[in-house]
């Protein structure tokens, strides 16, 4: 920094706000960041709890829940044995429109097959939009792009706040959808129509229209925050931070905003038509009316690809960050890191297809989407590479963070084998629609995304809260949730090549399904235990937020720049703006004493006079 | 001004010192140039405000996309277009519009070519009649939309109706729109608002891009709807 603008800049003083500018109404990104980390930690949540439900379902379909079903006496003999026997008992003398909230859904505690849609539905909404979107963009795009670019706030923190809170009032109305009569959406998280565009075939009245309008209203939220990143990331970088200077997380978030903000427009122009079609009566998705059922899928899916890259992107970026810190050995090939987002966001446009292989799609189209897809694989394999190369003759320092990120890589190459299977079109024709894209859909959002969250959340936890995550409790919930996960979803793909359909409540019904039983219950066993897990890891953070150790301001001896803010960071993060002198990934650099090299560090390199380290 | 000044104490403080050579921000305009804490990265490329419109207006491009994708989906998958026995569309008074507007574009582009050297009455006279070519404009549209309506067609009456009323009635509220945001805008300026001045009057510049975006989109959606 010039001698001029280092008098120039002074720090924030804090001036004192109410509890409602520094908690609710917070344009500070920091506290915004925490905001969307809760919202997405109760979602998370809720989604768990609605695939619970779910997963009883499919291991004893149409069995009374345990604890809130009716009783087998009461099954047998009709006497009221349990407390729940006595208020099933009473439901029933009802008339149906009486009945609870609970009686209209599950009957005696058994989950009716209208329900069960419902679950799968939400349970994919929920998780996709308002848990792994709002913690790795919302989160750790607000809390590390002015932290790790070195500046002291977003570039429009109004229009910050903003975004969290239209993303609230998203939230609140896919919660109303489960009140509403009729129940909420149950068409599946991709709503095709026509069973999504008129409420008689499936019963869902404004239950739907509230998933359109939700999902709206979150689009105009991610809308703001995208154009907030970008724009911040474009101007308002700390001198010296040029773009290849920029860790991989910025670049992830960099190129997942620019996804967000084209691809979610085109979902809201296909959310509009849905709308339309279900309360003005117009036909857009209804071919008796002139309309065309396969428009809903090509704009979804122009929509829906890129935004599987907006999940596992963040996480790509910030396992990045991870390995290295962990490996104390700079990334590598850092260049085609970066390039190869790029080209995995570029290639994302135009795969849409696959998604689209059985739905009657001209065969010449097919292929094309069919090599467009197989091309992604290129970018993909020279990522996992370079993370192989990274942690190569590293040393490896075993982590909570790491031992995440080391999972998000191994998971992510599953996810990422089983998908080149299904990109190829005469292999989908076989097994599309069945469990094996289940399995594939968990290892790379669960395995991938979610790993993603676990490991950041761990990281960067000392400079969020001040205090250091439980590293035990870290460990028993990695090591669980590990097991657990494989275990519950791995047998997906045998189930799938099994032909077990999904998205049916009742698998039993159908005689070459029924061998799967036992393995369905292994499954939901394992779910239960991945749900359980989950409990220990909400728990340690909550815990650790108040009573946990307290955290030095570098306490990974990482080189990029939120290290260098106190911690946690105060509002306006920096005493001083920092000046940039060296890339994000320096460890163990030649001539440097210790094996790490802040990016603020004017210590030099040394080199062996062609410029060579 | 006492109070807002208060209240914002902590932008104030992140604000005022750090200059370095760009035009001063208001404190009441918190769109404006963003918030430009950043000490040192005085040479940005591009100014915060014009980048984030710029990014708007490409999420705005694909939100027609999507619906123009509609329209061509629907419109080259029907046997018959137009269906028989719909009323014909008003090809010539909509030209006559189509005039109109692009009129208004270039009224637009006359009046941002004034911001630099801030005449500020000519500036004024600019996005005035700006505006009410934009007014004319929906005025007119909304005749035509009545007699359609008069003649039974309507949104939900077919496939026609509805990609008809859906594209030119999405261009028509972002018309709207942009003639409401160039009206506030217009009477700030009148009332000679701190807001713009000389040295900032990237305000003005931000509504003119839009002003652009709704022109532009106008003769594509006029070509693809009513010539058949």
């Amino acid at each position: 920094m010039s001698e001029a603008a280092a008098v120039k800049d002074t720090p924030i003083e804090h001036a004192h706000q109410g509890f409602l500018k520094t908690y609710i109404f917070s344009t500070d990104h920091k506290m915004i960041a925490k905001q969307f980390l809760l919202l997405g930690l109760v979602m998370l949540m809720l989604g768990g709890g609605l695939v619970m439900l779910l997963r009883w379902q499919l291991a004893y379909p149409d069995k009374p829940l345990p604890l809130i079903g009716i009783s087998e006496t009461y099954m047998e003999t009709g006497e009221t044995e349990t407390a729940m026997d006595r208020y099933w008992d009473e439901q029933f003398s009802k008339p149906e429109k009486e009945q609870s909230w609970i009686a209209t859904r599950m009957p005696a505690g058994v989950i009716s097959p209208n329900f069960y849609n419902t679950l799968f539905t939400m349970h994919a909404t929920i998780m996709i939009f308002f848990v792994v979107m709002p913690i790795l963009v919302g989160c750790f795009g607000n809390f590390l792009i002015p932290l790790m670019i070195g500046t002291r706030d977003m570039a429009f923190p109004v229009l910050n706040m903003l975004s969290f809170w239209v993303a609230v009032v998203s939230g609140v109305i896919i919660l109303i959808g489960f009140f509403v009569p009729g129940g909420h959406a149950a068409t599946g998280w991709t709503a095709y129509p026509p069973l999504s565009a008129d409420p008689t075939w499936t019963g869902v009245d404004w239950g739907q229209n509230l998933w359109c309008f939700s999902l709206i209203f979150l689009g105009i939220s991610s809308m703001m925050g995208s154009i907030n990143y970008i724009t911040t990331i474009i101007n308002m970088r700390a001198p010296g931070m040029t773009f290849m200077r920029l860790p991989l997380t910025i670049w992830s978030l960099f190129i997942v905003a620019i996804l967000l903000l084209l691809a979610l427009p085109v979902l809201t122009s296909a959310l509009a038509m849905l709308l339309f079609d279900r309360m003005a009566g117009t036909s857009f998705f209804n071919a008796s009316g002139g309309g065309d059922p396969l428009l809903w899928q090509h704009l979804f899916w122009f929509f829906g690809h890129p935004e599987v890259y907006v999940l596992i992107l963040p996480a790509m970026g910030i396992g990045s960050e991870i390995l290295s810190v962990f490996s104390r050995k700079p990334i590598f090939g850092y260049h085609a890191m970066v390039y190869a987002m790029v080209s995995i966001a570029g290639l994302g446009w135009i795969v849409w297809g696959h998604h689209m292989f059985q739905s009657g799609m001209n065969p010449a189209l097919g292929t094309t989407f069919m090599i467009s897809t197989m091309v992604i694989a290129v970018p993909s394999a020279i990522k996992t590479f370079n993370w192989l190369g990274t942690l190569w003759g590293g040393n490896i320092q075993f982590t909570v963070p790491m031992l995440n990120a080391l999972a998000f890589v191994s998971m992510f190459v599953i996810g990422g084998l089983s998908g080149i299977y299904m990109a190829s079109t005469p292999v989908d024709i076989f097994i599309h629609d069945t469990y094996y894209i289940v399995a594939h859909i968990h290892y790379v959002v669960f395995g991938g995304s979610l790993f993603g969250i676990f490991a950041a959340i761990t990281f960067w936890f000392p400079k969020m809260f001040g205090r250091m995550l439980g590293s035990k409790l870290g460990k028993i919930h990695f090591w669980i949730t590990f097991a657990a996960f494989n275990c519950t979803f791995f047998p997906m793909h045998i189930l799938g090549v099994g032909g077990h359909m999904r998205r049916i409540a009742n698998p039993l019904q159908y005689e070459f399904l029924q061998q799967f039983e036992g393995l369905n219950i292994f499954i939901t066993m394992s779910a239960f235990t991945l749900g359980m897990a989950q409990l220990i890891f909400i728990f340690n953070v909550f815990y650790s937020m108040f009573k946990g150790k307290k955290a030095e301001d570098n306490p990974w001896k990482a080189n990029t720049v939120e290290w260098t803010a106190a911690t946690p960071p105060p509002h306006g993060n920096f005493a001083e703006i920092p000046t940039i002198y060296h890339g994000p990934y320096e460890y163990n650099a030649p001539g440097i004493d210790e094996d790490y090299l802040p990016q603020t560090s004017q210590a030099t390199i040394a080199t062996d006079g062609n410029g060579k380290q | 001004m006492a109070k807002p000044a208060e209240e914002k104490a902590d932008n104030l403080t992140i604000e005022k010192d750090v200059g370095q050579g760009l035009p001063p921000i208001l404190d009441d305009d918190s769109f404006g140039n963003g918030n430009r804490s950043n000490g040192g990265d005085s040479d940005r490329p591009i100014n915060s405000a014009v980048l984030a419109m710029l990014l708007f207006i490409g999420a705005e491009v694909m939100f027609f996309a999507g619906i123009i994708g509609a329209f061509i989906v629907l419109r080259f998958g029907a046997n018959d277009w137009p269906p028989p026995g719909q009323p014909r569309l008003p090809v010539v008074v909509t030209g006559i519009n189509t005039a109109i507007l692009l009129l208004s574009g270039l009224t637009m582009f006359k009046t941002k070519r004034l911001l630099k050297d801030w005449h500020r009455e000519k500036i004024l006279h600019g996005l005035t009649i700006t505006a009410l070519l934009g007014a004319l404009f929906l005025a007119v549209q909304g005749f035509e939309w009545t007699r359609l309506l008069g003649f039974g067609f309507t949104l939900s009456s077919n496939i026609y109706g509805t990609v008809f009323y859906t594209l030119i009635g999405c261009h028509a509220l972002h018309v709207l729109g942009a003639v409401i945001w160039l009206t506030i805008v217009a009477s700030r300026l009148r009332m000679n608002s701190p807001a713009y001045s000389a040295n900032n009057h990237v305000g003005i510049k931000l509504s003119g891009m839009y002003w652009y975006l709704v022109v532009a989109l106008w003769p594509v959606l006029y070509g693809l709807v009513y010539f058949n």
